[in-house]
């Protein structure tokens, strides 16, 4: 039990002299941390893992080795990945059947694994230690603060971290203080509209004392963002501080994260972290002594996007369908059971603890003169390196896309960047010198949304992408009003039109108008949001539109209708593999054989391919290509 | 519809009494039923109806509004296929047509033989490895369309042994 703020100092201390001498070494062991993130835990950690622990003992190496399970690493296309102090050397893309070789070579006889290290896309140069690959020098962790490096599943770790140094000095300030903090700090929200937190907070502060809420927002729907997961699953207690911090500053006594049900993993940390913080006496009477006392509580979401609108998810939280309300009022007003509450998203809250403990201007020292801080991207799509990446406000795209992600695989052409996700636009070759921040993204028609980042590159359809995002809408419509309900249906329809070329452009016009209305008349953000992705699209790449509609084809050779497989009967040696892959008996012998060639080679009946492209990818002499 | 049996009626009750000091349970009520059960058919939100004070029309609302909730029972296995952006953009879409094709059910279906559920999902998080899916809990990385019947097969075997 933690009872005060003396016993806290003194145990974070013991704590971080502690892992600091676990880090180098000092007890003459080795330690092995592993990645546990969702990403590697799928390319099967779990199982390297008690290898690694099953051939420790095996080989009599416990009193040499130990090993660790920590957050996620960030640069998940390259997981798992070990990293192995005190020497932090960085291993890959790791197989149960290397676990084996790096203790015999480098635990037993200190010799680097070479083949399990980094291999820079661009020098091919092998890089052994973290820091000095290219995708993590540009990075700030404030959000993603001890993710990766320390057990999530350990107080004690993060003590050695500086966990609730935050909510300590916090507790020492008059509410209105830490208020100011925030508001200092330019802190403004990450999941989405971007709305300064301390100005929510102030609203919650400023209504009469009586039950307030403060709720965590971890329906993280936007797909193909998971900085929320990453930061729940690697370094749960600093939401919870940031929880706590923003309670005792609002005068709520009580707190709900309400987390997707699809992040097993990070509902499970987060309830682990729960348990540790209450058994410490960090959450519950009287915390640290002070007359604060704080409690969290768990809801899992059940699979609607719409619940990251925060009226939709308090309407959740309460039993109800998750259908957002009209505002006003708003939550800080009236909110969860009808009281004051603040909604904030994980990775804001993630923020505020090393606000509290480091002071507002570490983290006003960061960003744009409107945008302060850092921001966690989920870089993914076509780029080199996918994961997650936390960089100071004002980075360029270029920055973000090359210098970190590593450029585009393949050799292929970058085309745009979708940001904000199914609410948000893309940005093109035209704007990778922009800096992004709030302010920026929204000038250039997308938004910086919860900071997913899909890289495209020649081979994607844009109409398609706007296609795809219609269709999410439209799923994920909640019904309630009819402009989004009836709305992006109608724009789905017209969307498929162009794809399938049936459309006309007098349907280009009016989906342009459909749109402009969809925005203006929609009760919540989903709604209102829904057509940029089209809006975008079409101001961007208004020439893909007219080659569906006009020359009945499709650029990128998505789209089916608009496409064929074709067989070049000069490259084909007539092996017949395609032919054998066939799902629809579509391929058959001509009477051609090409010069050189023994074999006549294959055509492709066009009224017969149902374009599932299995020819093309099996091809090994690369004679079948789309047009 | 098959009568209830009286220990599923008891421990539907169990799971209501649960949650009894809670102000607004019907959400975690209805997931631990979906967790147990793996459906919510009517005679079930009955029971709770009774047990809650809830009425039944508003506990069909819930039910019917979160995909996460299902008034049919699911099959063994439920395969469930990332359509996330990072997933559509590495060709998710070509691998869920593929599952449908082979088992003959559209997303969202079960198979005659009880034994598998398509399902499409809107982002398991597992953005690094796209395209992925997850069937039973267990995420496979990375799936190419010629992986596909093989995985099928996979479970198949499972299934008789």
């Amino acid at each position: 039990m933690i009872k005060n703020f003396e016993e806290l100092q003194n145990k974070c201390k013991e704590c971080s002299a502690c892992l600091d001498a676990k880090f180098a070494g000092a007890d003459g062991k080795r330690h092995i941390l592993i990645c546990g993130g969702t990403g590697c835990l799928s390319t099967n950690s779990a199982a390297i893992r008690e290898e690694f622990e099953r051939l420790i003992k095996e080989k009599g190496l416990s009193d040499k080795v130990e090993i660790n399970q920590v957050g996620c690493f960030g640069m998940c296309s390259q997981g798992p990945f070990v990293k192995i102090f005190p020497e932090e050397t960085l291993y890959r893309m790791l197989k149960v059947s290397d676990v084996d070789e790096i203790l015999e070579s480098d635990i037993k006889g200190g010799k680097v694994v070479e083949r399990l290290l980094y291999v820079d896309p661009v020098t091919k140069e092998k890089i052994r230690k973290q820091d000095d690959i290219p995708f993590y020098k540009k990075q700030v962790h404030i959000a993603l603060h001890a993710v990766g490096s320390i057990d999530p599943e350990n107080l004690e770790e993060a003590l050695a971290r500086g966990a609730f140094q935050g909510l300590a000095r916090a507790l020492k300030m008059e509410r209105q203080d830490v208020i100011n903090e925030v508001l200092n700090s330019g802190l403004r929200g990450r999941g989405g509209g971007g709305f300064p937190t301390g100005r929510k907070w102030q609203f919650a502060f400023a209504q009469p004392e009586g039950e307030k809420y403060v709720v965590c927002n971890g329906d993280e729907g936007d797909p193909g963002a998971f900085m929320d997961e990453a930061i729940l699953e690697g370094n749960p207690l600093a939401v919870i501080e940031g929880m706590m911090i923003a309670g005792y500053a609002i005068g709520a006594k009580n707190g709900y994260f309400y987390v997707r049900a699809e992040y097993p993993v990070a509902v499970a940390r987060l309830l682990n972290a729960i348990k540790m913080a209450e058994d410490a006496g960090l959450l519950g009477d009287n915390i640290l002594g002070s007359n604060f006392s704080f409690r969290c509580h768990l809801r899992l979401g059940a699979g609607a996007f719409v619940c990251g609108e925060e009226t939709a998810l308090l309407n959740s939280i309460q039993g109800q369908r998750g259908m957002p309300r009209p505002r006003p009022p708003f939550p800080a007003v009236k909110g969860l059971w009808d009281c004051p509450t603040i909604v904030n998203n994980v990775e804001t809250l993630a923020c505020v603890p090393y606000i509290l403990r480091e002071g507002f201007g570490e983290f006003a020292k960061y960003g744009t003169e409107r945008s302060k801080g850092t921001k966690v991207f989920a870089l993914a799509g076509k780029v080199n390196n996918v994961g997650l990446v936390e960089v100071p406000m004002g980075t360029t795209l270029r920055e973000l896309i090359y210098d970190i992600g590593g450029g585009i695989p393949n050799g292929k052409k970058f085309k745009a960047i979708q940001t904000g996700g199914p609410s948000g636009g893309c940005l093109t070759a035209e704007d990778l010198d922009a800096a992004i921040d709030y302010d920026n993204l929204v000038a250039k028609g997308s938004m910086m949304g919860s900071g997913g980042a899909i890289v495209m590159d020649e081979d994607n359809c844009m109409v398609d992408v706007a296609k795809f995002y219609m269709d999410f809408i439209c799923d994920e419509s909640c019904g309630k009003c009819s402009p989004c309900r009836i709305g992006t249906k109608r724009m789905l329809e017209m969307l498929t039109k162009i794809t399938d070329g049936t459309a006309t452009l007098e349907d280009l016009d009016k989906l342009n108008a459909l749109a402009e209305n969809i925005k203006a008349d929609s009760l919540c953000a989903l709604g209102q949001t829904a057509p940029n992705p089209i809006l975008s699209t079409l101001s961007h790449f208004k020439d893909e539109y007219m080659a569906h509609i006009l020359d009945k084809k499709c650029p990128a050779h998505v789209c089916k209708n608009l496409m064929q497989y074709k067989i070049d009967k000069e490259k084909c040696i007539g092996c017949g593999l395609c032919a054998k892959n066939c799902p629809a008996d579509a391929i058959h012998k001509t009477d051609y054989t090409a010069p050189g060639h023994k074999l006549p080679s294959m055509e492709i009946d066009p009224s017969k391919c149902v374009k599932c492209g299995a020819c093309m990818s099996g091809c090994k002499f690369g004679a079948i290509s789309k047009e | 519809m098959a009568q209830l049996s009286e220990a599923a009626v008891k421990r539907i009750n169990e799971i209501c009494d649960k949650y009894a000091s809670e102000k607004t349970p019907l959400m975690m009520i209805l997931s631990d039923i979906q967790k147990e059960y793996g459906y919510i058919p009517l005679d079930v939100q009955e029971i709770v109806s009774e047990r809650t004070g809830i009425s039944v029309a508003e506990i069909y609302g819930v039910v019917t509004f979160y995909s996460f909730f299902s008034l049919k029972p699911k099959g063994k296995f439920v395969i469930g296929c990332c359509l996330g952006t990072a997933c559509y953009v590495k060709g998710a879409q070509q691998v869920i047509d593929k599952f449908s094709e082979i088992l003959g059910i559209h997303p969202g279906e079960t198979t005659e033989d009880g034994l598998f559920t398509l399902d499409a999902l809107r982002c398991i998080g597992a953005c690094a490895i796209s395209p992925a899916i997850k069937i039973n809990g267990k995420v496979y990385p990375k799936v190419a369309v010629s992986a596909v019947p093989g995985i099928i097969e996979e479970y198949k075997k499972e299934a008789k042994a």
